[in-house]
């Protein structure tokens, strides 16, 4: 088989951090090819390499056997490189079918009346459905998704690379993804699929790379390979992937939600009748699809999304209309880890004390801040959840991700609640920090504290929770006990399928 | 009346080349407050030329190199080296106000020739003058607001109908999109804040070579700042900038004609600000005409 | 092959270097404009720095330049601190001055520290309530502020000019348009040869120093400015800090008019302002925000306004030239900021 692309010793760096050490990889004509590695890996870095956003610190690579340096996007275009980026290189304003013409400079005009028959043409060999008239701020998550993908197909590209491509997508889109990348494949493309989720390996790829810190660790043939091998590469030593699921006695119901509702700023019904209780000592999981409503229902729980109907109750008292300032001054310890740390949760360029007092401050009377009682404070927590840093002055956003969110879980905890909301706790976390914040959790909830867990990964998921709630749409899809649950019915649901018991 | 529509498209011939420079710089995602700076540039280059060499063509030539002059300073700091873009906006207009005041302290009180003069006197357009109402005011001009006007219908199809127009847009939009697509991001930047600043340029030179036409000391008296609302005002559309141009243009000239019923210039001339602001508090969310999302932001291609 | 490269950690010493390199380039290439002129640099540049300061008048005179730059530069900064960009304060120090003048006109036998203070306080007032105006529509509509302020400036100068020249025009002053001058109580009283204003200057910058610093306000701008999700998170009031502390900006830029007006003018006129509003955004950027870093930076510009002013009459200079001088200098501290953020490498081919 030809060789498409191949990329040797690379190294690549931004600023004091190090993304690339030293990593090969090679593509094949025809050929699915996964790029392994947990998050931080530099799968993305070297792929970026790949599509001319990036260019390296030294190393080389070689398009069809031949030495190339690709300085922008648009070589990488010429060479016939597609990228599919994580967040999605369209312009909101702009149709489906400027989005794809862009960057085309065959003519001076614009012949949108001629092209659109080609693309459809396109899109219809691939068995992409896309309304190319459309614009893309009017479009869901998926549709844009294939918008990118066809724009880079149109674009010509024999060497697709996609950078996390199933993480927004229901599991049945994912399927009709898969179908599209087979298509291409055959069609004798070589695709990279960048992951960090192992079924999708197994599922899709023909070949897989895994990258572990920087550097490559082994190419390896999918079929000869499996799970177990594949992790212990990629974390680098043998681990335990058990999570505890320990039990507790459930006490009085803390949280309770009914007929919640909540409207966006275009007046789109974001949560709809959703009802749950929340006990004391349980780990309530929510699962679903990207964007089916759990960040609303998060905020909206914290006090920070307005809601349009409906009731929640905290110990029998009612959280509607009160702001967070309120909620936290009538005593009711409830403590938010919400999705994004250093844009909500946290101030990246202010250090531990001063992210402390983002919620202490409340307390403290008069016009001055006291910083100096604090320093003791932070220095324990560092200690207690053995934080990495210099000291407590030190700006918390040049901290890794794992100690972040440590940071923040941990000024949560310090204020003891009585319900723990956390948002994708591990999103970007390596495998050892992960499991620090699932013990942080299980230790909360067997001192009797009630968790809410909105997770992306369904096996940690089903392994953590004592029940999972399934949202779609902004609706409640059901809620299943996670000891007897069925990954395939979970599945079903987060797609908006219903269940007949 | 006919005199007063006709004086109005002078008035707002210098208002309409510098927004449609404006837009242009904005589309590429660059909010530039030097637009005062680079007309004043433009006019004092233009009359210099023009009292020197004698030749329009010369002086209008002087006028647009002059404005992409001093929208290459601007260029340099908020493209390649990333500089705040208010900042360095601000700091060319006190650049183009002193340089033009420095330049022109010794062109007070001259005269342009007459070969100069001659040149720029209306011209009645065979057949268009005649159409009732318009003719006169819109077809009975000098060379330079036929040129004004063809500029206009031009960088409107640029705009919309070409492809580069589209790569244009898309770069004041999401810069990182438009670079992921091979647009390439420097080069179509400097063509258009270049392009900005030579229409600025222009737009100072109509004011001191044709309508005043002397130099004085800050000639162009704001015209600049009218010019930024003149872009929100006409939602970054080069067409319906002509109209904005023209009532802007006429506002500033009708307190004389009203001087009857007591109403005094000095307030008409708060009226284009304000109403700008009216413009932005109350005529949003059109997401399609909205100013360009990624206007003031630096783009580098490696920001993680 | 060449390519920018983002940085990584910058020391201190390495930042000071790169501004001490860019003011050095900037004084080569506008020694080369005065070259052109046909005057020595050499010369030019000394006189300028003993036009500013060689003597105790001089120095005075640039203080009476410095000391507006400085305190609406500390105003300007509360509101860039929030990333809220208020470029108003033309504006706001023209109406600061339009409210402090109503009194000095009209109640002009309240007695003097009265009065004065009254003035003060209609000055502050002024300010705020025209900033008022884009954090109102901030708040409540989103709409830019960087252009409602921006467009603010030039209502006020057209609403002093209007009443220049229309309802506050003075009868005595024989058909010249102007406002009658202040009377005496209404006058700033001079302490060690200027106007107090140095003293309301220096009150105000180690008050906003330590309320930005240390006090809980300060902390919650510090907060919205960083994250505006992270101050709602956090349960603080978001809607009312951002209006409070840009009432505050403008109503510290309001003062300004206050003290031009009763130091230096002696009257309302619509160009009282001198440019302040739109230098001090500059020197307020340059100062990094830093409410202490502010003093010499202003009084760097100041300097450069009053050397110029003296280069005239000592070389038959321009004025306008030293404002050429004065905006290279700008343009090559504002390019210094890409110094310290980036790095440029080559790199070999293959």
């Amino acid at each position: 088989m030809t060789i498409l692309a191949e990329m040797r010793n690379i190294k690549k760096s931004f600023g004091d951090v190090i993304a690339n050490r030293d990593v090969s990889f090679e593509l094949r004509a025809g050929e699915i090819h996964a790029l392994l590695g947990e998050n931080g890996a530099g799968k993305s870095t070297l792929m970026n390499m790949l599509s001319g956003i990036y260019q390296p610190d030294s190393g080389s690579i070689l398009i069809h056997e031949k030495p190339v340096t690709i300085r922008s996007p648009k070589e990488a275009i010429k060479l016939g490189i597609g990228m599919i980026h994580q967040h999605y290189k369209l312009v909101e304003k702009f149709t489906a079918l400027e989005n794809i013409l862009m960057g085309q400079e065959s003519s001076f005009f614009l012949r949108k009346k001629e092209l659109i028959q080609k693309v459809e043409k396109l899109a219809r060999n691939y068995h992409i459905a896309a309304d190319l008239n459309k614009s893309i701020y009017t479009m869901s998550i998926g549709e844009k998704q294939s918008v990118d993908i066809l724009k880079v197909l149109y674009q010509g590209a024999k060497i697709l690379i996609m950078d996390e491509p199933t993480a927004v997508l229901t599991p049945q889109e994912i399927q009709s993804l898969f179908q599209v990348m087979r298509n291409m494949a055959a069609e004798g493309c070589g695709i990279v699929i960048i992951t960090h989720k192992l079924n999708e390996v197994m599922e899709i790829s023909d070949r897989v790379t895994v990258l572990q810190k920087g550097s490559t660790v082994k190419t390896l043939i999918t079929a000869e390979t499996n799970q177990k091998e594949l992790t212990d590469l990629m974390v680098g030593k043998a681990t335990d992937l058990q999570i505890e699921r320990p039990k507790t006695q459930l006490g009085k119901v803390v949280l309770k939600v009914e007929h919640l509702e909540a409207i966006n700023k275009d007046k789109a019904k974001v949560l709809k009748d959703i009802s749950f209780e929340l006990r004391e000592g349980e780990v309530l999981g929510v699962a679903g699809v990207a964007g089916s409503g759990q960040k609303e229902l998060c905020e909206a729980l914290a006090g920070l999304y307005p809601v349009s109907g409906g009731q929640i109750t905290f110990h029998g008292e009612s959280l509607i209309g009160k702001s967070p300032a309120e909620i936290i001054n009538a005593g009711m310890t409830m403590s938010f880890v919400p999705e994004d740390r250093l844009g909500m949760g946290l101030v990246g360029s202010m250090d531990m004390i001063d992210n402390y007092l983002l919620k202490a401050h409340h307390k403290q009377k008069g016009l001055f801040l006291k910083r100096k009682p604090l320093e003791k404070v932070c220095e324990n927590m560092i200690k207690a959840l053995d934080i990495q840093t210099p000291d407590v002055h030190y700006p918390i956003s040049k901290l890794s991700g794992g100690n972040i969110q440590k940071v923040l879980i941990g000024r949560e905890i310090e204020t003891e609640p009585q319900v723990l909301i956390t948002a994708y706790a591990v999103r970007g976390l390596d495998v050892g920090s992960a499991h620090t914040i699932y013990e942080l959790i299980n230790e909360q909830k067997q001192k009797g504290v009630a968790i809410l867990f909105i997770g992306e990964d369904l096996d940690v998921i089903m392994e953590l929770c004592d029940r999972i709630m399934v949202l779609y749409d902004g609706e409640v899809k059901g809620i299943v006990n996670g000891e007897t649950a069925v990954k395939e019915e979970i599945g079903l649901l987060m797609g908006g399928g219903k269940l007949y018991a | 009346m006919n005199a007063f529509l006709h004086a109005a498209i002078i008035a707002g011939i210098p208002l309409l080349l510098a927004t449609l420079g404006e837009t242009i710089t904005e589309k590429a995602g660059h909010l530039n407050l030097g637009v005062e700076g680079m007309m004043l540039l433009g006019a004092v280059a233009g009359f210099a030329t023009g009292l020197y060499t004698g030749s329009p063509v010369l002086a209008i030539l002087a006028a647009i190199l002059a404005g992409a002059g001093g929208a290459l300073i601007y260029g340099i700091l908020t493209i390649s080296m990333r500089a705040n873009q208010v900042v360095s906006g601000l700091a060319l207009t006190i650049f183009g106000t002193g340089f033009s005041s420095y330049m022109g302290s010794g062109l007070i009180g001259q005269k342009l020739s007459e070969q100069m003069t001659d040149f720029f006197r209306p011209v009645a357009i065979p057949l268009l003058s005649g159409i009732p109402l318009i003719g006169d005011m819109l077809f009975r001009q000098d060379v330079f607001v036929y040129f004004s006007y063809l500029l206009c219908i031009l960088i409107g199809i640029y705009l919309f109908k070409t492809n580069m127009g589209l790569n244009l847009q898309a770069i004041g939009e999401n810069p990182s999109a438009a670079d992921a697509s091979g647009i390439p991001i420097t080069r179509y930047k400097y063509i258009h804040v270049l392009l900005g600043g030579a229409l600025c340029g222009l737009g100072g030179a109509y004011l001191s070579v044709v309508q005043v036409p002397q130099w004085q000391e800050n000639i162009t008296s704001g015209r600049g700042w009218i010019a930024i609302a003149l872009v929100i005002f006409c939602k970054w559309n080069p067409w319906k900038s002509f109209f904005g141009a023209i009532l802007f243009g006429g506002l500033s000239i009708v307190g004389f004609r009203l001087q009857q019923f007591n109403i005094s210039q000095h307030i008409l001339d708060m009226l284009p600000y304000l109403v700008t602001i009216l413009v932005l508090a109350i005529g949003r969310e059109n997401k399609k005409n909205s100013a360009p999302e990624a206007m003031s932001l630096p783009y580098f291609r490696e920001e993680r | 092959m060449l390519r920018l490269v983002k940085r990584g950690h910058v020391s201190k010493r390495e930042r000071i270097l790169i501004y001490f390199l860019s003011v050095l380039a900037a004084l080569v290439t506008s020694g080369l404009f005065v070259l052109l002129m046909g005057h020595s640099p050499w010369q030019v540049f000394q006189s300028m720095i003993l036009g500013a300061f060689g003597s105790r008048l001089r120095f005075q005179d640039t203080m009476i330049i410095a000391v507006p730059l400085i305190i609406t530069s500390v105003g300007i900064m509360i509101a860039f601190k929030m990333k809220f960009w208020n470029i108003g304060g033309e504006g706001q120090i023209l109406i600061g001055a339009l409210f402090a003048s109503y009194f000095a006109l009209n109640f002009s036998d309240w007695p003097r520290p009265v009065l004065l203070l009254v003035m003060l306080l209609a000055g502050f007032a002024g300010g705020a309530l025209v900033a008022l105006i884009p954090a109102v529509l901030k708040v409540k509509l989103q709409t830019n502020e960087t252009i409602v302020t921006l467009m603010l400036n030039y209502i006020a100068f057209h609403l002093v000019t209007y009443l220049q020249y229309g309802p506050w025009r003075d009868p005595n002053s024989k058909g010249f348009p102007k406002i009658a001058n202040f009377s005496a109580n209404a006058l700033l009283p001079k302490v060690f040869g200027l106007h107090m204003g140095w003293i309301i200057m220096l009150i105000l910058v180690v008050a906003i120093t330590i309320l930005l610093r240390y006090t809980k306000i300060g902390y919650k701008i510090a907060v919205v400015g960083e994250s505006k999700d992270t101050a709602r998170y956090a349960g603080m009031n978001l809607n009312r800090i951002i209006i409070s502390s840009v009432a505050v900006s403008g109503g510290i830029c309001g003062m300004v008019g206050m003290i031009e007006a009763a130091g230096v003018n002696y009257t309302l006129t619509p160009s009282l302002t001198g440019g302040y509003g739109f230098l001090a955004i500059i020197t307020t950027w340059l100062s990094g925000l830093n409410p202490v870093a502010i003093i010499p930076v202003s009084v760097l510009f100041a300097a450069l306004t009053k050397g110029g002013n003296f280069i005239q009459t000592a070389f038959q200079i321009p004025q306008s030239a030293a404002s050429v001088i004065q905006s290279i200098i700008l343009f090559f501290v504002i390019g210094a900021e890409f110094f310290i953020q980036y790095r440029i490498v080559g790199k070999e081919k293959g």
